[in-house]
């Protein structure tokens, strides 16, 4: 898969912090899964971890703290998370439940799904399903907003979009983007605030979209 | 006992654990690192009671995952801060960590060894780049990676030397990728 837009270095310092929202990182995850670039500008991030972790002022463990260790080996190891077959890399299948198939999808009109995914509440994830050559409403973030493709392509005002690729929208971005014609687009998306839409009824239904 | 101090023994030590299940190679490694996994968890705001058990907790899985461990894409004390990491946003967050999905082979079996060694070193030259940065930056980093700073106020350039470290890391990627196809 070749890709154009990729994860920006404070976003992936941030991301091998552990600093930013459930939803973000799975975003990012996402992205990680399939691109290894990132994945090695993430590795150096978190050398800078361990670095850190190396100097870091040392507590001393309590007493008998090694054979308390030791008791919590027995545990069972944890099966790794290999690639998955279809649509969706791992990270995302653990959040739907499974591939495409598994979506539960909720009309938002004019051919636009978009299913929302459980995460902790300082930012929204979901994944949206745009026909090919339809848009969604023009909108505004108050915040930070990841979009990842999936499947297809889209187009906005800073560029064109395809599969693998990850825009990174600040507030002052307005936009509109357009699914490329020839296949539906399947994004996912994350954003740590409430859209601003502009016209007035998407703003109306928003409450109840949670878009 | 003197405590091995450059960062090949540790990798050998994990490679012991990994391989023999050594108990005293753990427990070296134990010494070393569970100190600084409770200091780095308290630094984020854990109690020292809670900030013990993670850090036994860490530790016993680095022995589990040892099997994991690559030395061509991570040090070791890089690979402990990813799992002290991961803990730190379960305990303190209540939070689940998406992590990207294992690449789909293992490490090598036999890494080579002069990979692992180059790794080592640019990890000591990036430890050192980090220590020599004015303190006002190196405090904002340590806040970043320790201090849960939220993400917006976290530096656009850190003026660290990542692109070495990055290229050796992608070389080794590319490598096992061809390995396997």
């Amino acid at each position: 898969m070749t890709m154009n837009h990729h994860i920006s270095e404070p976003m992936l310092m941030a991301y091998a912090a552990g600093t930013l929202p459930e939803a973000f990182n799975l975003v990012l995850a996402t992205h990680l899964s399939l691109c290894d670039d990132c994945r090695a500008q993430l590795a150096a991030c978190e050398a800078v971890g361990g670095a850190l972790l190396q100097d870091a002022g040392s507590v001393a463990m309590d007493a008998g703290s090694f054979e308390a260790c030791l008791a919590r080996l027995a545990r069972p190891t944890p099966a790794p998370r290999l690639a998955a077959k279809g649509l969706f890399p791992a990270p995302l299948r653990d959040y739907v439940g499974g591939d495409l198939s598994a979506v539960q999808w909720k009309p938002l009109g004019m051919g636009v799904r978009q299913a929302i995914l459980t995460t902790d509440k300082l930012a929204t994830a979901r994944l949206l399903y745009i026909p090919a050559g339809h848009g969604v409403p023009d909108h505004g973030h108050r915040g930070i907003e990841l979009t990842l493709v999936l499947q297809g392509a889209f187009s906005d005002s800073t560029s064109r979009f395809g599969p693998g690729d990850l825009e990174i929208a600040n507030e002052d971005l307005d936009h509109t983007p357009v699914a490329e014609a020839g296949m539906d687009c399947i994004c996912l998306a994350a954003t740590d605030a409430p859209l601003r839409f502009s016209g007035l009824i998407p703003r109306l239904a928003q409450p109840f979209l949670r878009i | 006992m003197s405590e091995p101090q450059a960062e090949t023994d540790w990798t050998a030590l994990l490679g012991q654990v990994r391989d023999t299940q050594d108990r005293a190679a753990f427990a070296l490694l134990f010494r070393h690192f569970a100190p600084r996994i409770k200091g780095f968890l308290m630094k984020s705001g854990a109690s020292a009671a809670l900030a013990e058990e993670c850090a036994q907790d860490v530790m016993a899985t680095v022995w589990q995952k040892a099997h994991l461990f690559d030395p061509a894409r991570a040090s070791v004390a890089t690979w402990v801060f990813t799992i002290a990491r991961n803990r730190r946003i379960d305990a303190l967050r209540k939070s689940r960590r998406p992590e990207p999905e294992d690449l789909p082979w293992g490490p090598e079996a036999e890494p080579d060894q002069q990979d692992a060694l180059e790794m080592a070193q640019e990890t000591a030259r990036l430890g050192a780049a980090l220590a020599q940065l004015p303190e006002k930056q190196r405090a904002l980093i340590e806040r970043a990676y320790f201090g849960d700073l939220s993400h917006s106020e976290i530096a656009q350039e850190t003026g660290l030397p990542l692109g070495t470290i990055k290229s050796r890391i992608r070389l080794a990627l590319d490598r096992l990728r061809h390995h396997m196809s």
